[in-house]
């Protein structure tokens, strides 16, 4: 019995391979971008105007309160619903499910993560504010050379999760046809009829590379506290 | 467009607030589930069997290390091809389709467990040590010192991230929208399909959820001013 099993999943390795990489990308650059998204939100969710901080926060609200299937939904086929966007220069981008799943992803882990950054910029202490404002420092260099890079390293084990946890969002890119990891998974199992050896054969792809980006978050926390090494 | 949101003939109303209760139906089971799978986990997690201990560690590592969409699919596609295999064996012909409400229930309710355990483990270690060494002093047995002392404060420290682990279940459900089982998230689907309204049915499902979930995390806001009666705060 094992060996049309073991012939079914070398078989499966190829498309598996080509699911993974999409997965990578998916969640590199959904990371990438909601990083910078997130930074914005973060500082805008800390401002003293108080509209801004107001939009900040009904964006982290509303982001986090509601399923990550809805906000892919809406994207994907909520826009395609009015004659201006079909009609718009962004169409041929919103039309893609490739790029909805970026946006929707990008603004999801944007949300979590202005949270995360939040709590990293807060626990900055305000001494070290103090003494580069006696050093002349103001505003955006003071914010670029102080005060971001310590946020970075104060929230990182916090980030180790959300990437993680964006790596397991990244599966519902499957659902509006994108032939990611869960996807070709689903795809195999579907033509094969062998769903309990195909799903766990992509559970232990998606395990290994929950373990490689925790390791990789725990050698950077490493790298970036030189005191504690 | 408004029509559509209501309870007339053409109004999808009645079928959203079913859909709702179907996702509260799917969302509190698989959650109580998870809480005593969970509560099983993390016992077992803190006991001395070593093999117990390995047993609950590979649970919580594996489901939280992969998608839960991955688990859902895994116990819906993998539960009805081992429900089939069953069958050929009594006897009987043809494929076998096990119902969707339970197998969505489990699934979610796997997951969540997994994070459960983790929270109500982080609770339990949080209660003092002296507080057990007290209890034994007073001639407490193992079960009444679980049950009037652990307890107790093991939820008072956990609740915050069971209410966390709460909001994650809830918006878990939406998952179980994809082996079509009808709730809120299927719902609007199924009406966007009829009316081409996407925007509108996917805002509706979209706010649905946020009132579910502003609603239980007052609930949960409660349960801890319930479950921390009595104690002094160090902050306000």
């Amino acid at each position: 019995m094992n060996s049309p099993l073991v012939a079914t999943l070398l078989a499966a390795l190829p498309q598996f391979a080509s699911g993974t990489w999409l997965t990578v990308q998916l969640v590199a650059l959904s990371l990438l971008l909601g990083l910078v998204v997130a930074v914005g939100v973060a500082v805008m969710r800390l401002s003293h105007l108080a509209p801004l901080s107001w939009v900040a926060r009904g964006y982290i609200y509303v982001f986090r309160s509601t399923p990550l299937l809805v906000q892919i939904f809406l994207i994907y086929y909520g826009l395609g619903q009015f004659e201006a966007v079909r009609q718009s220069v962004l169409w041929p981008i919103l039309r893609e499910p490739y790029w909805c799943a970026i946006i929707a992803f990008t603004l999801n882990t944007g949300a979590y993560t202005a949270e995360i950054m939040r709590g990293g910029i807060e626990a900055v202490p305000h001494g070290q504010v103090e003494a580069a404002k006696a050093c002349g420092m103001n505003g955006a260099l003071l914010f670029r050379r102080i005060v971001l890079p310590q946020a970075f390293r104060l929230a990182l084990p916090a980030y180790g999760n959300e990437i993680i946890l964006m790596l397991q969002g990244s599966a519902l890119a499957s659902i509006i046809t994108l032939m990611e990891l869960t996807g070709v998974a689903k795809a195999f199992a579907a033509r094969t009829f062998q769903p309990i050896e195909v799903f766990c054969l992509a559970g232990v792809i998606y395990l290994g590379m929950s373990f490689l980006i925790t390791r990789g978050v725990q050698l950077t926390e490493r790298k970036l506290n030189p005191a504690r090494r | 467009m408004i029509d559509l949101l209501g309870f007339g003939a053409r109004g999808w109303g009645l079928q959203l607030l079913q859909g709702m209760g179907m996702t509260l139906l799917v969302a509190v089971s698989a959650y109580l589930w998870g809480l005593a799978l969970g509560g099983a986990a993390a016992a077992l997690k803190l006991s001395a069997h070593r093999g117990g201990r390995v047993a609950a560690d590979v649970y919580t590592t594996i489901v939280r290390g992969v998608p839960s969409l991955l688990v859902i699919y895994l116990l819906f596609f993998g539960g009805n091809s081992a429900a089939t295999w069953v069958a050929t064996l009594l006897g009987f012909n043809g494929p076998v389709e096990l119902s969707a409400l339970p197998i969505g229930i489990l699934a979610v309710g796997t997951v969540s467990g997994a994070y459960s355990a983790e929270v109500l483990r982080g609770g339990a270690l949080a209660v003092p040590h002296g507080q057990i060494e007290a209890a034994k002093a007073l001639g407490m047995g193992r079960w009444l010192t679980f049950r009037r002392v652990t307890l107790p404060q093991t939820l008072r420290y956990a609740l915050p991230g069971l209410g966390n682990v709460w909001q994650l279940t809830l918006k878990d459900t939406s998952l179980v929208s994809v082996v079509a089982l009808v709730e809120l998230m299927r719902v609007a689907y199924l009406a966007q399909g009829a009316t081409r309204q996407p925007f509108l049915f996917f805002t509706t499902a979209g706010v649905l959820y946020l009132a579910l979930a502003g609603l239980s995390g007052r609930l949960f806001a409660r349960a801890e001013g319930w479950a921390a009666r009595g104690v002094r705060r160090a902050v306000r």
